[in-house]
């Protein structure tokens, strides 16, 4: 049983914490919770629906279906990322000032969150498929499954009390220094899918460059520990990274950096539009 | 504009790279009641290798390896293929995550 809840918590932890970081960078927007429960709900079918058809997928494209979905699920979510943060660079300070004057929600956000509602979408679907797979194969194997099953269903909720940890604990962070420190979470969280997603489309054999190690940290910190996988998904803690998985985290950073920038200028003594 | 410039480059470097694959040596692993066989397996180093993994119990399983940077789900009584390496010579842990205390291997790189 406490083997069931350690794996189906390990993966609904990545979820989770992405929820958490998610529903802090939008503390105070109208129409918040609708967006995130639309994402998780939608993440669920999605994930028993790629679950349903893993066999499938596997046996896609030659054998590297999942590969390929993978790297285009993470792909998708950096992008989804990238454009919330160029975003909030645009119009977090409006936002902020709003927040203060009329001590409210402010609906201004709103327009960012159907991005962030696709980024949990697409977290939930990817940790979720596994999971359910998981919970399938405890299910197919008959009568000894039960205790597995309750364990599974403890990690589920572990891994959701977790994700409220993450929230309250970002909440703790006074309100002027939120979106400045969420844009920065976001912004580590897309450059680690973005070497992930690399990753896979080296395992995929769609990149073939750049693939040596370039050092190997798992005696100090192991991404399987709790420890280490929770800075894996964070910051894109890789034990072994390879140059290609390096060259993917520091380019998404710069991208995200430039975009930023960009978003951030305007021309002198003109009004901003959306 | 740099957007799309990066975007270009990424596409034809996405496109291009097949190209420049050279053949792979190929393995095959089989599960059978939540177990590896062989449950060590000798690959050439230095190289790139294709392993098949075979599921032949009726369970899913996550073939899952962090010094081999391989994470696949095999569906029951399907199969899967992985490549890994260039390895440089060494011992590398893989397991079933999905039966991680009978699931063990390591892969072999000489």
């Amino acid at each position: 049983m406490l083997g069931a809840l350690v794996i189906v918590f390990r993966e609904v932890l990545e979820a989770g914490l992405i929820i958490g970081i998610v529903m802090a960078a939008t503390r105070g927007v109208v129409g918040r919770g609708r967006w995130v429960t639309i994402g998780v709900v939608a993440g669920i079918l999605g994930a028993a629906i790629v679950a349903a058809f893993a066999g499938v997928i596997a046996e896609a494209f030659e054998g590297i279906g999942q590969e390929l979905f993978n790297a285009l699920v993470l792909g998708a979510a950096v992008v989804m990322l990238m454009w919330h943060n160029a975003w909030m660079a645009r119009h977090g300070r409006e936002i902020a000032m709003e927040m203060r004057q009329i001590g409210t929600a402010v609906s201004e956000g709103s327009r960012s969150l159907t991005a962030l509602a696709v980024v949990i979408g697409l977290a939930v679907l990817r940790e979720g498929s596994e999971v359910v797979l998981f919970l399938y194969g405890i299910f197919a194997q008959g009568t000894s499954g039960l205790s597995l099953l309750t364990g599974g269903l403890l990690g589920i909720l572990a891994g959701a009390a977790f994700t409220g940890l993450t929230y309250a604990g970002l909440l703790a962070i006074p309100q002027r220094y939120i979106f400045a420190v969420t844009s920065w979470l976001i912004a580590l969280l897309a450059a680690g899918m973005a070497a992930q997603s690399a990753q896979y489309l080296y395992a995929a054999g769609i990149i073939n460059h750049l693939g040596e190690t370039l050092w190997d940290t798992s005696w100090l910190l192991s991404e399987k520990s709790l420890f280490g996988q929770l800075l894996h998904t964070l910051v894109g803690y890789v034990a072994q990274p390879t140059a290609l998985q390096l060259v993917a985290y520091l380019g998404a950073l710069a991208a995200m950096f430039v975009l930023m920038k960009i978003a951030r200028y305007r021309p002198q003594g003109r009004p901003v539009e959306a | 504009m740099r957007r799309l410039l990066a975007f270009a480059a990424l596409a034809a470097f996405v496109i291009a790279a097949p190209l420049a694959a050279q053949a792979a040596d190929d393995f095959t692993l089989t599960i059978k009641d939540h177990k590896f066989s062989p449950a060590e397996l000798k690959v050439p180093a230095n190289k790139r290798v294709t392993i098949t993994v075979i599921n032949s119990d009726a369970t899913p399983e996550e073939f899952e390896s962090e010094s081999l940077k391989v994470e696949k789900v095999i569906a029951g009584n399907a199969k899967a293929t992985v490549r890994i390496g260039p390895l440089k010579p060494g011992r590398y842990n893989f397991v079933g995550e999905f039966h991680e205390s009978t699931a063990k291997g390591v892969v072999i790189a000489e």
